[in-house]
Protein backbone atom coordinates (compact mmCIF):
# COMPACT_ATOMS: atom_id res chain seq x y z
CA UNK A 1 0.00 0.00 0.00
CA UNK A 2 1.15 3.52 -0.72
CA UNK A 3 2.67 5.31 2.26
CA UNK A 4 0.59 8.42 1.63
CA UNK A 5 -2.58 6.42 1.24
CA UNK A 6 -5.71 8.58 1.32
CA UNK A 7 -7.57 7.41 4.34
CA UNK A 8 -8.60 8.92 7.63
CA UNK A 9 -7.95 5.74 9.51
CA UNK A 10 -4.74 6.26 11.44
CA UNK A 11 -4.10 2.60 12.10
CA UNK A 12 -4.48 1.91 8.39
CA UNK A 13 -2.00 4.67 7.66
CA UNK A 14 0.34 3.33 10.25
CA UNK A 15 0.18 -0.15 8.78
CA UNK A 16 1.01 1.24 5.38
CA UNK A 17 3.87 3.21 6.93
CA UNK A 18 5.26 0.12 8.67
CA UNK A 19 4.97 -1.93 5.50
CA UNK A 20 6.83 0.60 3.43
CA UNK A 21 9.60 0.80 6.00
CA UNK A 22 9.88 -2.98 5.92
CA UNK A 23 10.11 -2.72 2.15
CA UNK A 24 13.11 -0.42 2.60
CA UNK A 25 11.50 2.87 1.66
CA UNK A 26 13.19 6.05 2.83
CA UNK A 27 10.84 8.47 4.61
CA UNK A 28 10.97 12.09 3.50
CA UNK A 29 9.69 15.17 5.41
CA UNK A 30 6.44 15.48 3.45
CA UNK A 31 5.50 11.82 3.82
CA UNK A 32 2.90 10.91 6.37
CA UNK A 33 4.46 9.49 9.52
CA UNK A 34 3.14 8.34 12.88
CA UNK A 35 3.36 11.04 15.52
CA UNK A 36 5.51 8.79 17.65
CA UNK A 37 7.99 8.26 14.82
CA UNK A 38 8.27 12.01 14.35
CA UNK A 39 8.72 12.62 18.06
CA UNK A 40 11.32 9.91 18.53
CA UNK A 41 13.32 11.15 15.58
CA UNK A 42 13.09 14.73 16.70
CA UNK A 43 14.31 13.68 20.13
CA UNK A 44 17.22 11.71 18.69
CA UNK A 45 18.23 14.30 16.12
CA UNK A 46 18.03 17.28 18.45
CA UNK A 47 20.03 15.36 21.06
CA UNK A 48 22.55 14.54 18.39
CA UNK A 49 22.81 18.19 17.30
CA UNK A 50 23.16 19.32 20.92
CA UNK A 51 25.93 16.76 21.40
CA UNK A 52 27.87 18.24 18.50
CA UNK A 53 27.55 21.74 19.93
CA UNK A 54 28.25 20.86 23.57
CA UNK A 55 31.09 18.64 22.35
CA UNK A 56 32.84 21.77 21.10
CA UNK A 57 33.43 22.85 24.70
CA UNK A 58 35.74 20.14 26.08
CA UNK A 59 37.81 20.18 22.90
CA UNK A 60 37.77 23.95 22.55
CA UNK A 61 39.28 23.96 26.02
CA UNK A 62 42.65 23.02 24.48
CA UNK A 63 42.72 25.21 21.37
CA UNK A 64 44.67 28.00 23.01
CA UNK A 65 47.08 25.44 24.53
CA UNK A 66 47.64 23.11 21.58
CA UNK A 67 51.35 22.24 21.62
CA UNK A 68 52.24 23.04 17.99
CA UNK A 69 50.87 25.27 15.27
CA UNK A 70 49.88 22.26 13.20
CA UNK A 71 47.99 20.73 16.16
CA UNK A 72 46.33 24.06 16.86
CA UNK A 73 45.13 24.40 13.27
CA UNK A 74 43.88 20.79 13.17
CA UNK A 75 42.02 21.19 16.45
CA UNK A 76 40.34 24.44 15.41
CA UNK A 77 39.30 22.83 12.13
CA UNK A 78 37.96 19.82 13.99
CA UNK A 79 35.91 21.84 16.46
CA UNK A 80 34.70 23.94 13.55
CA UNK A 81 33.53 20.73 11.87
CA UNK A 82 31.51 19.90 14.97
CA UNK A 83 29.79 23.28 14.75
CA UNK A 84 29.02 22.47 11.12
CA UNK A 85 27.60 19.09 12.12
CA UNK A 86 25.44 20.80 14.72
CA UNK A 87 24.06 23.21 12.12
CA UNK A 88 23.50 20.43 9.64
CA UNK A 89 21.63 18.18 12.07
CA UNK A 90 19.57 21.08 13.48
CA UNK A 91 18.50 21.83 9.91
CA UNK A 92 17.65 18.20 9.28
CA UNK A 93 15.69 18.11 12.55
CA UNK A 94 13.78 21.24 11.54
CA UNK A 95 12.16 19.20 8.77
CA UNK A 96 10.24 17.47 11.56
CA UNK A 97 8.57 20.71 12.54
CA UNK A 98 10.57 22.37 15.28
CA UNK A 99 12.76 25.49 14.94
CA UNK A 100 16.41 25.44 15.84
CA UNK A 101 15.81 28.21 18.36
CA UNK A 102 13.22 26.10 20.15
CA UNK A 103 15.58 23.13 20.31
CA UNK A 104 18.33 25.36 21.65
CA UNK A 105 15.99 26.80 24.26
CA UNK A 106 15.34 23.26 25.47
CA UNK A 107 19.06 22.63 25.72
CA UNK A 108 19.70 25.85 27.60
CA UNK A 109 16.86 25.15 30.00
CA UNK A 110 18.44 21.79 30.80
CA UNK A 111 15.42 19.96 29.37
CA UNK A 112 17.20 18.31 26.45
CA UNK A 113 19.84 15.64 26.68
CA UNK A 114 23.15 15.42 24.87
CA UNK A 115 25.80 12.74 24.82
CA UNK A 116 26.87 11.93 28.38
CA UNK A 117 30.51 11.79 27.33
CA UNK A 118 30.83 15.57 27.15
CA UNK A 119 30.20 15.85 30.87
CA UNK A 120 33.71 14.59 31.50
CA UNK A 121 36.55 17.11 31.70
CA UNK A 122 39.52 17.44 29.33
CA UNK A 123 42.34 17.84 31.79
CA UNK A 124 45.33 17.03 29.60
CA UNK A 125 46.38 17.33 25.97
CA UNK A 126 46.10 13.55 25.66
CA UNK A 127 42.36 13.90 26.31
CA UNK A 128 42.10 15.62 22.95
CA UNK A 129 43.61 12.51 21.39
CA UNK A 130 41.26 10.28 23.38
CA UNK A 131 38.19 12.24 22.32
CA UNK A 132 39.13 12.07 18.65
CA UNK A 133 40.01 8.40 18.74
CA UNK A 134 37.55 6.92 21.23
CA UNK A 135 34.62 9.33 21.31
CA UNK A 136 34.57 10.05 17.61
CA UNK A 137 35.36 6.40 16.99
CA UNK A 138 32.28 5.40 18.94
CA UNK A 139 30.27 8.07 17.15
CA UNK A 140 31.36 6.67 13.79
CA UNK A 141 30.13 3.18 14.71
CA UNK A 142 26.78 4.73 15.62
CA UNK A 143 26.57 7.08 12.68
CA UNK A 144 27.63 4.64 10.00
CA UNK A 145 24.52 2.69 10.92
CA UNK A 146 22.37 5.81 11.20
CA UNK A 147 23.40 6.66 7.64
CA UNK A 148 21.18 3.75 6.61
CA UNK A 149 18.25 4.74 8.81
CA UNK A 150 14.74 5.20 7.46
CA UNK A 151 14.55 9.00 7.67
CA UNK A 152 16.06 10.59 4.56
CA UNK A 153 17.33 13.93 5.93
CA UNK A 154 18.99 12.22 8.90
CA UNK A 155 20.60 9.48 6.87
CA UNK A 156 22.00 11.97 4.35
CA UNK A 157 23.37 14.15 7.15
CA UNK A 158 25.08 11.09 8.63
CA UNK A 159 26.73 10.14 5.35
CA UNK A 160 28.35 13.50 5.10
CA UNK A 161 29.25 13.77 8.76
CA UNK A 162 30.85 10.32 8.86
CA UNK A 163 33.42 11.37 6.29
CA UNK A 164 34.59 14.17 8.55
CA UNK A 165 34.42 12.04 11.67
CA UNK A 166 36.82 9.61 10.07
CA UNK A 167 39.39 12.40 9.84
CA UNK A 168 38.72 13.33 13.46
CA UNK A 169 39.19 9.75 14.50
CA UNK A 170 42.54 9.55 12.72
CA UNK A 171 43.83 12.82 14.13
CA UNK A 172 42.92 11.70 17.64
CA UNK A 173 44.69 8.40 17.16
CA UNK A 174 47.69 10.21 15.74
CA UNK A 175 47.91 12.48 18.79
CA UNK A 176 48.06 9.43 21.04
CA UNK A 177 50.44 7.56 18.74
CA UNK A 178 52.86 10.50 18.93
CA UNK A 179 52.56 10.61 22.71
CA UNK A 180 53.17 6.86 22.96
CA UNK A 181 56.43 7.11 21.09
CA UNK A 182 57.49 10.18 23.06
CA UNK A 183 58.92 10.79 26.52
CA UNK A 184 57.92 8.88 29.65
CA UNK A 185 55.73 11.79 30.66
CA UNK A 186 53.95 11.79 27.32
CA UNK A 187 53.32 8.04 27.54
CA UNK A 188 51.92 8.42 31.04
CA UNK A 189 49.71 11.25 29.82
CA UNK A 190 48.31 9.05 27.03
CA UNK A 191 47.69 6.05 29.28
CA UNK A 192 46.00 8.24 31.86
CA UNK A 193 43.65 9.58 29.19
CA UNK A 194 42.93 6.02 28.05
CA UNK A 195 42.11 5.00 31.62
CA UNK A 196 39.70 7.87 32.08
CA UNK A 197 37.94 7.80 28.66
CA UNK A 198 37.58 4.09 27.90
CA UNK A 199 34.57 3.30 30.06
CA UNK A 200 32.69 6.54 29.38
CA UNK A 201 33.23 5.86 25.66
CA UNK A 202 31.59 2.44 26.04
CA UNK A 203 28.69 4.08 27.83
CA UNK A 204 28.08 6.29 24.78
CA UNK A 205 26.15 3.47 23.15
CA UNK A 206 23.56 3.74 25.85
CA UNK A 207 22.24 1.21 28.34
CA UNK A 208 21.89 -2.42 27.54
CA UNK A 209 18.83 -2.96 25.34
CA UNK A 210 16.95 -4.56 28.20
CA UNK A 211 17.14 -1.16 29.89
CA UNK A 212 16.65 1.01 26.84
CA UNK A 213 13.01 2.16 26.78
CA UNK A 214 12.90 3.35 23.17
CA UNK A 215 14.80 0.57 21.47
CA UNK A 216 11.91 -1.62 20.33
CA UNK A 217 10.06 1.09 18.41
CA UNK A 218 13.21 2.51 16.93
CA UNK A 219 14.28 -0.89 15.68
CA UNK A 220 10.85 -1.56 14.19
CA UNK A 221 10.96 1.73 12.30
CA UNK A 222 14.55 1.21 11.19
CA UNK A 223 15.64 4.37 12.91
CA UNK A 224 17.97 2.01 14.72
CA UNK A 225 19.26 -0.97 12.82
CA UNK A 226 21.25 -2.63 15.58
CA UNK A 227 20.95 -2.79 19.33
CA UNK A 228 23.09 -0.70 21.66
CA UNK A 229 24.93 -3.83 22.76
CA UNK A 230 25.68 -4.87 19.17
CA UNK A 231 27.18 -1.50 18.39
CA UNK A 232 29.17 -1.40 21.61
CA UNK A 233 30.64 -4.80 20.78
CA UNK A 234 31.49 -3.63 17.28
CA UNK A 235 33.32 -0.62 18.71
CA UNK A 236 35.30 -2.72 21.19
CA UNK A 237 36.28 -5.24 18.54
CA UNK A 238 37.67 -2.60 16.24
CA UNK A 239 39.37 -0.54 18.94
CA UNK A 240 41.30 -3.13 20.96
CA UNK A 241 43.87 -3.80 18.27
CA UNK A 242 44.35 -0.10 17.61
CA UNK A 243 45.20 0.36 21.27
CA UNK A 244 47.64 -2.55 21.22
CA UNK A 245 49.34 -1.23 18.09
CA UNK A 246 50.55 1.87 19.91
CA UNK A 247 51.11 0.22 23.27
CA UNK A 248 48.09 1.53 25.17
CA UNK A 249 46.61 -0.77 27.78
CA UNK A 250 42.83 -1.01 27.96
CA UNK A 251 41.76 -0.59 31.58
CA UNK A 252 39.70 -3.77 31.76
CA UNK A 253 41.09 -6.95 33.35
CA UNK A 254 38.27 -9.00 31.91
CA UNK A 255 38.92 -7.97 28.32
CA UNK A 256 39.72 -11.15 26.40
CA UNK A 257 39.33 -12.47 22.87
CA UNK A 258 36.65 -15.14 22.72
CA UNK A 259 37.43 -17.63 19.99
CA UNK A 260 33.93 -19.05 20.08
CA UNK A 261 31.96 -15.84 19.66
CA UNK A 262 34.73 -14.21 17.57
CA UNK A 263 34.35 -11.13 19.75
CA UNK A 264 36.08 -9.63 22.75
CA UNK A 265 34.55 -10.36 26.13
CA UNK A 266 34.68 -7.40 28.44
CA UNK A 267 34.01 -6.41 32.04
CA UNK A 268 30.95 -4.94 33.65
CA UNK A 269 30.12 -1.33 32.80
CA UNK A 270 29.38 0.88 35.77
CA UNK A 271 25.82 1.81 34.87
CA UNK A 272 25.34 3.68 38.12
CA UNK A 273 27.91 6.15 36.91
CA UNK A 274 26.17 6.39 33.55
CA UNK A 275 22.80 7.16 35.09
CA UNK A 276 24.38 9.64 37.48
CA UNK A 277 25.89 11.49 34.53
CA UNK A 278 22.78 11.52 32.34
CA UNK A 279 20.75 12.69 35.30
CA UNK A 280 22.91 15.75 35.68
CA UNK A 281 25.50 14.60 38.18
CA UNK A 282 28.58 14.12 36.02
CA UNK A 283 31.75 16.12 36.65
CA UNK A 284 30.90 18.80 34.06
CA UNK A 285 27.10 18.80 33.60
CA UNK A 286 26.68 22.11 35.37
CA UNK A 287 29.69 23.66 33.72
CA UNK A 288 28.60 22.69 30.18
CA UNK A 289 25.13 24.09 30.71
CA UNK A 290 26.59 27.26 32.14
CA UNK A 291 29.03 27.62 29.25
CA UNK A 292 26.24 27.28 26.68
CA UNK A 293 24.00 29.66 28.61
CA UNK A 294 26.79 32.20 29.03
CA UNK A 295 27.55 32.16 25.31
CA UNK A 296 23.87 32.56 24.54
CA UNK A 297 23.30 35.40 27.01
CA UNK A 298 26.53 37.09 26.07
CA UNK A 299 25.53 37.01 22.40
CA UNK A 300 21.99 38.28 22.90
CA UNK A 301 22.85 41.90 22.10
CA UNK A 302 24.60 40.79 18.92
CA UNK A 303 21.61 38.79 17.72
CA UNK A 304 19.28 41.65 18.65
CA UNK A 305 21.41 44.09 16.70
CA UNK A 306 21.51 41.87 13.63
CA UNK A 307 17.74 41.52 13.75
CA UNK A 308 17.18 45.25 14.24
CA UNK A 309 19.52 46.08 11.39
CA UNK A 310 17.79 43.60 9.07
CA UNK A 311 14.42 45.14 9.96
CA UNK A 312 15.69 48.62 9.21
CA UNK A 313 17.01 47.54 5.83
CA UNK A 314 13.69 45.92 5.03
CA UNK A 315 11.68 49.06 5.73
CA UNK A 316 14.14 51.45 4.05
CA UNK B 1 76.04 34.56 9.16
CA UNK B 2 73.07 36.28 7.67
CA UNK B 3 73.59 39.32 5.50
CA UNK B 4 72.02 42.56 6.69
CA UNK B 5 69.38 42.17 4.05
CA UNK B 6 68.56 38.64 5.16
CA UNK B 7 68.44 39.74 8.77
CA UNK B 8 65.98 42.43 7.83
CA UNK B 9 63.92 40.01 5.78
CA UNK B 10 63.85 37.51 8.63
CA UNK B 11 62.67 40.18 11.05
CA UNK B 12 60.10 41.43 8.56
CA UNK B 13 58.62 37.92 8.23
CA UNK B 14 58.52 37.45 12.00
CA UNK B 15 56.63 40.71 12.43
CA UNK B 16 53.89 39.61 10.06
CA UNK B 17 53.81 36.05 11.41
CA UNK B 18 53.68 37.17 15.04
CA UNK B 19 50.86 39.55 14.33
CA UNK B 20 48.80 36.89 12.58
CA UNK B 21 49.49 34.25 15.22
CA UNK B 22 48.64 36.41 18.22
CA UNK B 23 45.52 37.68 16.48
CA UNK B 24 44.52 34.07 15.73
CA UNK B 25 45.16 33.07 19.33
CA UNK B 26 42.71 35.70 20.55
CA UNK B 27 40.06 34.89 17.94
CA UNK B 28 40.32 31.16 18.60
CA UNK B 29 39.29 31.82 22.21
CA UNK B 30 35.80 32.23 20.76
CA UNK B 31 35.49 28.71 19.39
CA UNK B 32 32.43 27.22 21.05
CA UNK B 33 31.36 30.50 22.65
CA UNK B 34 30.13 32.62 19.73
CA UNK B 35 26.83 34.50 19.66
CA UNK B 36 25.43 32.12 17.03
CA UNK B 37 26.66 28.84 15.61
CA UNK B 38 27.31 30.41 12.21
CA UNK B 39 29.71 32.89 13.84
CA UNK B 40 31.54 30.08 15.61
CA UNK B 41 32.23 28.65 12.21
CA UNK B 42 33.21 32.00 10.71
CA UNK B 43 35.56 32.93 13.54
CA UNK B 44 37.20 29.51 13.44
CA UNK B 45 37.77 30.10 9.75
CA UNK B 46 39.41 33.45 10.38
CA UNK B 47 41.63 31.97 13.08
CA UNK B 48 42.64 29.17 10.72
CA UNK B 49 43.49 31.65 7.97
CA UNK B 50 45.61 33.70 10.33
CA UNK B 51 47.45 30.64 11.65
CA UNK B 52 48.07 29.62 8.06
CA UNK B 53 49.56 33.04 7.32
CA UNK B 54 51.72 32.87 10.44
CA UNK B 55 53.00 29.43 9.48
CA UNK B 56 53.87 30.60 5.98
CA UNK B 57 55.87 33.58 7.18
CA UNK B 58 57.52 31.66 10.05
CA UNK B 59 58.58 28.96 7.66
CA UNK B 60 60.15 31.52 5.35
CA UNK B 61 61.82 33.24 8.30
CA UNK B 62 63.31 29.89 9.31
CA UNK B 63 64.48 29.24 5.78
CA UNK B 64 66.31 32.57 5.78
CA UNK B 65 67.87 31.93 9.16
CA UNK B 66 68.88 28.46 7.97
CA UNK B 67 69.90 27.12 11.35
CA UNK B 68 67.31 24.43 11.89
CA UNK B 69 64.61 26.56 13.49
CA UNK B 70 61.01 25.68 12.78
CA UNK B 71 57.71 27.53 12.93
CA UNK B 72 57.13 26.02 16.37
CA UNK B 73 60.44 27.28 17.74
CA UNK B 74 59.35 30.82 16.86
CA UNK B 75 55.85 30.35 18.21
CA UNK B 76 56.55 28.43 21.39
CA UNK B 77 60.11 29.10 22.45
CA UNK B 78 60.47 32.86 22.35
CA UNK B 79 59.69 35.19 25.20
CA UNK B 80 57.57 38.32 25.39
CA UNK B 81 60.36 40.68 24.38
CA UNK B 82 61.00 38.71 21.21
CA UNK B 83 57.48 38.90 19.82
CA UNK B 84 56.88 41.64 17.24
CA UNK B 85 53.10 41.74 16.97
CA UNK B 86 51.22 45.02 17.25
CA UNK B 87 49.70 45.72 20.63
CA UNK B 88 46.17 45.88 19.25
CA UNK B 89 45.96 42.18 18.40
CA UNK B 90 47.09 41.02 21.83
CA UNK B 91 44.40 43.00 23.69
CA UNK B 92 41.96 40.65 25.41
CA UNK B 93 38.52 40.46 23.83
CA UNK B 94 36.76 39.47 27.04
CA UNK B 95 34.08 37.79 24.93
CA UNK B 96 32.95 41.13 23.55
CA UNK B 97 31.98 40.25 20.00
CA UNK B 98 31.89 43.88 18.88
CA UNK B 99 35.42 44.43 20.12
CA UNK B 100 36.62 41.34 18.25
CA UNK B 101 34.97 42.43 15.01
CA UNK B 102 36.25 45.99 15.31
CA UNK B 103 39.77 44.72 15.89
CA UNK B 104 39.51 42.34 12.96
CA UNK B 105 38.20 45.13 10.77
CA UNK B 106 40.85 47.73 11.67
CA UNK B 107 43.74 45.31 11.43
CA UNK B 108 42.21 43.56 8.43
CA UNK B 109 42.01 46.75 6.37
CA UNK B 110 45.66 47.37 7.13
CA UNK B 111 46.65 43.80 6.22
CA UNK B 112 44.65 44.01 3.02
CA UNK B 113 46.56 47.06 1.81
CA UNK B 114 49.89 45.69 3.03
CA UNK B 115 49.44 42.37 1.23
CA UNK B 116 48.18 44.13 -1.89
CA UNK B 117 51.50 45.97 -2.06
CA UNK B 118 53.56 42.95 -1.08
CA UNK B 119 52.15 41.04 -4.04
CA UNK B 120 54.50 43.27 -6.06
CA UNK B 121 57.51 42.37 -3.92
CA UNK B 122 60.71 41.46 -5.77
CA UNK B 123 61.01 38.56 -3.34
CA UNK B 124 58.97 35.77 -4.88
CA UNK B 125 58.21 34.00 -1.62
CA UNK B 126 56.89 37.21 -0.09
CA UNK B 127 54.79 38.02 -3.13
CA UNK B 128 53.47 34.45 -3.17
CA UNK B 129 52.54 34.50 0.51
CA UNK B 130 50.90 37.90 0.03
CA UNK B 131 48.87 36.66 -2.93
CA UNK B 132 47.55 33.77 -0.85
CA UNK B 133 46.89 35.88 2.22
CA UNK B 134 45.04 38.70 0.48
CA UNK B 135 42.25 36.36 -0.59
CA UNK B 136 41.67 35.45 3.03
CA UNK B 137 41.99 38.99 4.34
CA UNK B 138 39.51 40.24 1.74
CA UNK B 139 36.96 37.95 3.34
CA UNK B 140 37.92 38.99 6.87
CA UNK B 141 37.45 42.67 6.04
CA UNK B 142 34.10 42.03 4.43
CA UNK B 143 32.87 39.85 7.26
CA UNK B 144 34.08 42.12 10.06
CA UNK B 145 32.99 45.25 8.17
CA UNK B 146 29.47 43.84 7.77
CA UNK B 147 29.31 43.24 11.50
CA UNK B 148 30.64 46.71 12.33
CA UNK B 149 27.81 48.15 10.23
CA UNK B 150 25.18 45.84 11.70
CA UNK B 151 26.23 46.54 15.27
CA UNK B 152 26.78 50.26 14.72
CA UNK B 153 23.41 50.71 13.07
CA UNK B 154 21.59 47.99 15.01
CA UNK B 155 20.16 48.76 18.43
CA UNK B 156 20.99 51.57 20.82
CA UNK B 157 22.92 49.12 22.97
CA UNK B 158 24.94 47.65 20.11
CA UNK B 159 25.72 51.12 18.82
CA UNK B 160 27.06 52.23 22.18
CA UNK B 161 29.04 49.05 22.68
CA UNK B 162 30.74 49.06 19.31
CA UNK B 163 31.39 52.81 19.50
CA UNK B 164 33.17 52.12 22.80
CA UNK B 165 35.22 49.42 21.11
CA UNK B 166 36.20 51.87 18.41
CA UNK B 167 37.12 54.48 21.01
CA UNK B 168 39.27 51.98 22.81
CA UNK B 169 40.97 50.54 19.73
CA UNK B 170 41.47 53.66 17.66
CA UNK B 171 44.60 54.90 19.45
CA UNK B 172 46.22 51.50 18.73
CA UNK B 173 45.81 51.93 14.98
CA UNK B 174 48.66 54.41 14.83
CA UNK B 175 51.08 51.61 15.59
CA UNK B 176 49.97 49.66 12.54
CA UNK B 177 51.84 52.12 10.33
CA UNK B 178 55.06 52.24 12.30
CA UNK B 179 58.22 51.30 10.48
CA UNK B 180 61.92 51.46 11.12
CA UNK B 181 65.28 50.90 9.42
CA UNK B 182 64.35 47.25 8.73
CA UNK B 183 61.56 48.49 6.49
CA UNK B 184 63.76 51.14 4.94
CA UNK B 185 66.31 48.56 3.86
CA UNK B 186 63.65 46.28 2.38
CA UNK B 187 61.89 49.19 0.67
CA UNK B 188 65.17 50.20 -0.97
CA UNK B 189 65.48 46.67 -2.32
CA UNK B 190 61.92 46.50 -3.64
CA UNK B 191 61.00 43.77 -1.19
CA UNK B 192 58.63 45.80 0.97
CA UNK B 193 56.73 49.06 0.54
CA UNK B 194 56.25 52.25 2.48
CA UNK B 195 53.24 51.82 4.79
CA UNK B 196 52.68 55.56 4.89
CA UNK B 197 51.90 55.39 1.16
CA UNK B 198 48.57 53.67 1.84
CA UNK B 199 47.65 55.37 5.07
CA UNK B 200 45.13 57.71 3.48
CA UNK B 201 43.60 54.80 1.60
CA UNK B 202 43.26 52.91 4.87
CA UNK B 203 41.60 55.91 6.50
CA UNK B 204 39.17 56.11 3.59
CA UNK B 205 38.38 52.39 3.84
CA UNK B 206 37.53 52.50 7.52
CA UNK B 207 35.78 55.87 7.37
CA UNK B 208 33.39 54.64 4.71
CA UNK B 209 32.33 51.71 6.85
CA UNK B 210 32.04 53.89 9.97
CA UNK B 211 29.75 56.24 8.08
CA UNK B 212 27.47 53.33 7.19
CA UNK B 213 27.68 52.13 10.77
CA UNK B 214 26.86 55.61 12.12
CA UNK B 215 30.06 55.46 14.17
CA UNK B 216 32.46 58.31 14.68
CA UNK B 217 36.22 58.22 14.99
CA UNK B 218 37.22 59.53 18.41
CA UNK B 219 39.01 62.84 18.37
CA UNK B 220 41.45 64.46 20.74
CA UNK B 221 43.47 61.35 21.41
CA UNK B 222 46.68 62.33 23.10
CA UNK B 223 48.17 58.92 23.69
CA UNK B 224 49.02 56.43 20.94
CA UNK B 225 50.30 53.14 22.36
CA UNK B 226 53.36 51.65 20.73
CA UNK B 227 55.97 49.00 21.42
CA UNK B 228 55.36 45.94 19.24
CA UNK B 229 58.31 46.55 16.92
CA UNK B 230 60.64 46.60 19.90
CA UNK B 231 58.93 43.76 21.74
CA UNK B 232 57.53 45.94 24.50
CA UNK B 233 54.03 44.64 25.05
CA UNK B 234 50.99 45.21 27.22
CA UNK B 235 50.51 43.55 30.60
CA UNK B 236 48.06 41.14 28.97
CA UNK B 237 50.62 39.62 26.68
CA UNK B 238 52.54 37.50 29.19
CA UNK B 239 49.37 35.65 30.11
CA UNK B 240 48.61 34.93 26.48
CA UNK B 241 52.08 33.47 25.95
CA UNK B 242 52.00 31.54 29.21
CA UNK B 243 48.85 29.81 28.07
CA UNK B 244 49.89 29.28 24.47
CA UNK B 245 53.39 28.02 25.22
CA UNK B 246 52.71 25.99 28.33
CA UNK B 247 53.08 22.47 26.94
CA UNK B 248 56.21 22.96 24.81
CA UNK B 249 57.80 24.91 27.67
CA UNK B 250 56.91 22.29 30.26
CA UNK B 251 58.14 19.40 28.13
CA UNK B 252 60.92 20.92 26.02
CA UNK B 253 62.10 17.54 24.67
CA UNK B 254 58.70 16.34 23.60
CA UNK B 255 57.48 15.99 20.03
CA UNK B 256 53.74 16.45 19.59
Amino acid sequence: MDINVKTDDVSEKENAFNDSIQAGKVIEPKDWMPEKYRKQLLRMMSQHAHSEVVGMLPEGNWITRAPSLARKAILIAKVQDEAGHGLYIYSAAETLGMDRSEMIDQLLAGKAKYSSIFNYPTISWADIGAIGWLVDGAAIVNQTVLAKCSYGPYSRAMLRICREENFHNKQGYQILAYLMRGTQEQKAMAQDAMNRWWWPALMMFGPSDKESPNSADLLKWKVKLFTNDDLRQRFIDRTVEQAQAIGLKIPDDKLKWNEETRHYDFGEINWDEFFQVINGNGPCNKLRLKQRNDAHTNGQWVRDAAKAYAEKKKTN
Amino acid sequence: MMTDLNKALNEFCLRIADNSLIHAQRISEWTGHGPILEEDIAMSNVALDLIGQARGFYTYAAQIEANGKTEDVYAFHRGEREFRNKLMVELPDNKDFGFTMMKLFLNGCFDYLMFRDLMKSTDETISGLAAKSIKEVTYHVRHAGDWVVRLGDGTQESHERVQNSLNELWPFTNELFEQDNIDTLLITNGIAFDKESFRSEWTKMVTEIFAKATLSIPENNTYFPTGGLKGVHTEHFGFLLAEMQYLPRMYPDAVW
